[in-house]
């Protein structure tokens, strides 16, 4: 049973897929503008995440070897479609404000990476703690850092205005720079509480990347990112 | 659409709604391939490449299939699924027929086949309404902005590595930290296009 806790437990801090396994950096710097973006996106690739892991996991036996990725992109996209349906019928305000982003939760990294790292080898219920873990760690990653953002950066907080910021805002950090800039800094955070240890990969590299299986040859291997 | 337009697409593509710097598109190769010029600059071209294709394939299959047959919805599956089937079958043809060419371009082609800046680019296209010429200019505006990116990355990179960082803030964070400047560097292009062209 502690097995089971901890595999749902350990995408929320040990193994947090933004801040410890750098995946799916592009939606993280580009939706955290605002807290409500942040949940939108968050929640929208945990259904995704957790409906990938379940099915890929019930069908290893069957998929092939060889042709596993475009398997697992063709599944992983169907998802995003009902997804990108349901939320285009239902949150017409999300669709808008999360725009290209939310069709591009099928190249997230973190999708395709847990397939290929856990659903394509565990059974169907732990890869479905494997998702809810992750997913959970992906809200609450992108919620942390979409508050810094909107506080600082616009004064609000989900709507709220916040008395003194809102007048004194420091509006670069809801534009591209304030991304970067606030990730880094949280990644540094993570390192120094850590000691070091939270953080392993000291570069960004391929063992999340779709492609990563597919080009052992390339420059990743060269450099010994993958192993 | 004359020329003037399509000059401007290309400005605003590559210099004001830099993908990798404004957007967010693409950030993984330009972090993880930025370390050395020669690797950078293989890696954009090789992202040029791809987006020039990408685009040259979806935009008629948009036009002409999902659109004509009331299938946007598939618009997704599709565009992933052809991306990259073609960048595999240009790797294979590249390795076959021209091994020079592949040895310096063809070993970046697999990273970006699911790059969400190649998709994007294409999904982008079509939500602009551009026409063929267009949407091509913008896809080789939206890869030249990537290599300018790259290029001008790899150089902030290079200064970084000799310099002393603050224990926590080696590696990664720092990276982050200049790339976040470099970003703040293309807000100066911002207006270019009207005061330019309009």
């Amino acid at each position: 049973m502690s097995n089971k806790l901890s595999v749902l437990t350990k995408g929320i801090v040990k193994e947090n897929p933004v801040l410890v396994l750098l995946l799916g950096t592009c939606p993280t710097l580009a939706v955290t503008t605002q807290a409500s973006n942040a949940i939108g996106m968050g929640v929208a690739a945990t259904a995704v995440l957790l409906c990938s892991n379940i099915v890929i996991s019930a069908l290893r036996k069957i998929i092939p070897d060889k042709v596993r990725i475009p398997c697992y992109i063709v599944l992983i996209a169907s998802f995003v479609t009902i997804v990108q349906m349901i939320v285009s019928a239902f949150a017409p305000d999300l669709n808008d404000s999360l725009g290209i982003f939310l069709p591009l939760i099928v190249v997230n990294c973190i999708i395709l990476g847990r397939a290929e790292a856990f659903a394509s080898k565990n059974g169907v219920i732990d890869s479905a703690l494997d998702a809810i873990g992750m997913g959970v760690g992906f809200t609450l990653t992108l919620f942390a850092m979409a508050s810094i953002r909107e506080i600082i950066g616009n004064g609000t907080w989900y709507g709220f205005s916040i008395p003194v910021l809102a007048d004194n805002h420091v509006s670069i950090l809801t534009m591209a720079p304030g991304g970067f800039l606030i990730f880094g800094v949280l990644i540094a955070i993570i390192n120094h509480a850590s000691k070091g240890k939270g953080v392993t990969r000291d570069e960004f590299g391929c063992d999340g990347c779709p492609s990563a299986s597919s080009c052992g040859r390339s420059t990743c291997a060269k450099e010994g990112v993958i192993e | 659409m004359d020329f003037k337009a399509l000059i401007a697409i290309i400005m605003t593509s590559a210099l004001v709604n830099n993908y990798v710097l404004q957007q967010f598109l693409g950030i993984c190769p330009f972090l993880g391939v930025s370390k050395k010029l020669d690797q950078a600059t293989g890696m954009s071209i090789a992202v040029i490449f791809v987006m020039l294709l990408a685009t040259a394939v979806t935009w008629p299959i948009q036009e002409f299939i999902l659109n004509r047959f009331e299938l946007q919805y598939l618009q997704t599956i599709v565009f992933i699924l052809v991306i990259a089937a073609l960048v595999q079958l240009v790797e294979i043809i590249l390795k076959k027929n021209m091994p020079s060419l592949h040895a310096s371009l063809g070993i970046y082609l697999p990273l970006i086949t699911t790059n969400c800046a190649v998709l994007g680019l294409c999904i982008n296209n079509i939500d602009l309404g551009y026409g063929f010429l267009p949407a091509m200019v913008n896809a080789f505006g939206s890869g030249l902005g990537f290599l300018i990116a790259m290029v001008l990355f790899s150089g902030v990179r290079g200064r970084i590595e000799q310099n002393d960082a603050p224990e926590a803030f080696k590696g990664i964070p720092i990276t982050l930290v200049a790339a976040s400047i470099v970003s703040v560097s293309f807000f100066g292009f911002s207006g270019i296009v009207e005061n330019l062209f309009g």
